[in-house]
């Protein structure tokens, strides 16, 4: 009946390449030392172990075109600092890919929204990179992200890409310097800015909880259905396999159920203090 | 094989011993009914009974022939299904090696009707989703589950509330019950592994009377439970997040985990990390967790759950609601563990009972 391997072992992988992408985030691009990478959906995440530190989840930005993942990853206590630590040829230990991707299937023909607050953008790059590989298989596709201030900014390459490749891409910041030219304040504040047909939009959020509640409460105030707008949930995780209670939010496992779960279900639980 | 009776348990224990378990039993030890290894059946709790009230946990001399006139112990069978620490695997350099760690053979003798249900929600948890875990089935298999039909249920017992006893009618691979006058054990056997043990036992054919006089002791300890829970419409209840009730709970609560460590269901863990400083080698344990400590639900620095209210509404509501939704039943077998160990009494019935 089991013969396999524990739920909780790790397989060993490499890191092939380390790119810093703001003071205290990197993204790593990782690689199986034996074998191959499995296939992710868009949304999914990874169990990453740093050796003898500890293991975190982390989010699959995209895949590499070794093959490897690639893994954003910002630098908040130990056992992610020792992540944005490894060089290339380090090992450490991966699991996955866990969890619910975005609903992809279900935007098909529809217009687009994906709103991002600071690193939620990194679970939301290969979403993007998905809807934009099959253009014509959605209507309008709008990328709206904030920033803290306008350094932190993540992926500003990818930002400029998507907007060549037909996306329309707008970013605010909370705290401009004086280089800012863009507009200022919350994600919310963008969502005025960019057309959609609230009656056929499908919308991906990722951010901090706070953002996502106030992001989809709006795009539902304009008409959008709740079933369509899709959050990515952050709880404490330790096992990401439904084993060690860490990540249950009522009757949810987030690692399981989650992370992505659509607007619909999570509202009145989100409504709730300390659920 | 038809319900046989015996006169004592020395055969009993020496044919499991013979046949390689370790036999862990009830035995008093600090004034408690603890389960440890014992080498002989003398050395079982005859004589003594227990008194259970919401935090209160006293020894009493009882019946002196009989040896299984006691309810729930603090210990149960999580020990040997979900050991309180395992290690999960070890580290160096890219070699990565799962610890497999032995699977002792163990007949667990004395289990309760409740026991063996909460072994059933943790065989569901750990075998029955996505990720199966081998390292559990290996342990499983490993158990030898020999039940003993209660005769004196504790004041904090409720398992007739949740359809989980007293009676034990499946999952075990023998089941006794005690008899007195002439004192006896009758003895039902629930699998192909009980089979060949309860055979090889000095023993005679259970008469009519023997089991009519068993079945009585079941229906008399139905009738004499502790506590009672309304399971109807329980999850309605529970899904009142806003009650003031759990202010009230919350404020008498320690929030010191001791209900999650005695409950027998409770499942949580969490992951250790230590690395060794003479050759480099890292390694991960896995051990018990409580959803009472502060760090349990942290993110980004600041913990979910930071009032102790949220946190005891989090243990109350997954116990007995949102267990049902993740696995198809419930959390809560009704064996009072929960409610002698509190140290300030909280009882799960009573603030059940005082929902909406
Ligand atoms: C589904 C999911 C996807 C994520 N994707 C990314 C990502 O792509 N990039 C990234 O940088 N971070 C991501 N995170 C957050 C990341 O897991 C935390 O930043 C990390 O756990 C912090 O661990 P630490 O030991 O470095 O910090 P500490 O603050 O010391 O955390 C201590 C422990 O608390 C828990 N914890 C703390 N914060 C979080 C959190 N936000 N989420 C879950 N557990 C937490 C962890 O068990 C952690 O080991 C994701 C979290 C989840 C749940
Ligand atoms: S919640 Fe209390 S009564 Fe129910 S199984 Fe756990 S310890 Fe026993
Ligand atoms: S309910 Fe009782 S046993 Fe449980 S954490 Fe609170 S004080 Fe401790
Ligand atoms: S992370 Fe362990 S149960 Fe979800």
């Amino acid at each position: 009946m089991t013969g396999g391997p524990h739920p909780m072992t790790p397989a060993p992988y490499r890191v092939r390449s380390r790119r810093p992408d703001r003071a205290d985030t990197v993204t790593l691009t990782l690689e199986p030392v034996r074998g191959d990478c499995p296939p992710f959906r868009p949304g999914q995440f990874t169990m990453l172990y740093a050796p003898g530190v500890g293991e975190i989840a982390v989010s699959i930005s995209g895949r590499a075109r070794s093959g490897g993942y690639t893994q954003t990853i910002r630098a908040v206590g130990a056992v992610s600092a020792a992540l944005c630590g490894k060089r290339p040829g380090d090992v450490v230990g991966l699991r996955g890919p866990y969890g619910q991707g975005w609903g992809l299937r279900a935007a098909a023909g529809l217009d687009v929204v994906v709103a991002a607050g600071g690193l939620g953008l990194a679970p939301l790059r290969p979403v993007v990179r998905a809807l934009l590989r099959d253009r014509p298989g959605y209507g309008r596709v709008s990328v709206i992200a904030g920033s803290r201030a306008p350094g932190l900014l993540l992926f500003r390459r990818d930002l400029a890409c998507w907007a060549r490749q037909g996306a329309d891409v707008r970013v605010i910041v909370d705290h401009p310097d004086h280089t800012w030219r863009g507009p200022v304040g919350l994600v919310t504040g963008l969502i005025d800015r960019v057309v959609f047909e609230p009656r056929r939009t499908y919308a991906f959020v990722c951010g901090p909880e706070a953002m996502m509640r106030k992001t989809a409460a709006e795009l539902v105030r304009r008409g959008v259905a709740p079933g369509r707008v899709e959050l990515s949930l952050e709880r404490n995780m330790k096992c990401a396999v439904a084993r060690c209670g860490h990540c249950q939010f009522g009757p949810l496992f987030v690692c399981e159920d989650g992370p992505v779960l659509p607007y619909d279900r999570v509202a009145p639980m989100l409504a709730v203090a300390e659920l | 094989m038809d319900a046989i009776v015996i006169d004592t348990l020395e055969p009993l224990v020496a044919e499991l011993r013979a046949g390689g378990y370790a036999v862990v039993g009830p035995v008093v030890r600090e004034r408690v009914i603890r389960f440890e290894e014992i080498t002989s059946a003398d050395r079982l709790a005859r004589g003594w009974t227990d008194v259970q009230e919401p935090g209160r946990y006293r020894l009493a001399e009882g019946d002196g022939e009989m040896v299984f006139s006691f309810a729930a112990s603090p210990d149960s069978a999580k020990a040997y299904t979900q050991p309180p620490r395992q290690t999960l695997f070890r580290m160096r350099g890219e070699q990565i090696e799962e610890a497999e760690e032995d699977a002792p053979r163990v007949a667990l003798l004395g289990l309760r009707a409740c026991d063996l249900a909460a072994i059933a929600v943790q065989d569901r948890v750990f075998l029955g989703g996505r990720h199966p875990d081998p390292a559990y089935l290996r342990r499983r298999q490993a158990l030898l589950l020999i039940a003993v039909n209660c005769a004196v249920p504790g004041g904090t017992c409720f398992c007739v509330s949740m359809h989980t006893g007293p009676r034990a009618t499946t999952g075990f691979d023998l089941a006794l019950t005690e008899l007195a006058a002439p004192h006896r054990f009758v003895v039902e056997t629930g699998s192909a592994r009980g089979e060949p043990i309860a055979a090889a036992l000095p023993h005679r054919p259970a008469s009519a009377e023997d089991l009519a006089a068993s079945a009585e002791v079941s229906r008399d300890a139905a009738e004499h439970m502790g506590r009672h829970v309304e399971t109807e419409g329980i999850q309605e209840r529970l899904s009142a997040h806003d009650s003031p009730r759990w202010a009230q709970v919350g404020a008498r609560c320690l929030t010191c985990a001791n209900c999650t460590m005695v409950c027998p269901t409770c499942f949580c863990s969490t992951v250790e990390d230590a690395t060794s400083f003479t050759d480099g080698t890292a390694e991960r344990i896995e051990r018990w967790d409580s959803c009472f400590t502060l760090d349990f639900s942290e993110v980004n620095g600041t913990p979910v759950r930071g009032s102790n209210p949220g946190r005891y509404r989090q243990w109350l509501t997954h116990k007995f609601s949102t267990w049902i939704d993740q696995f198809g039943m419930s959390g809560c077998v009704g064996c009072g563990r929960c409610i002698t160990w509190c140290p300030v009494g909280i009882d799960v019935t009573e603030e059940l009972a005082n929902l909406p």
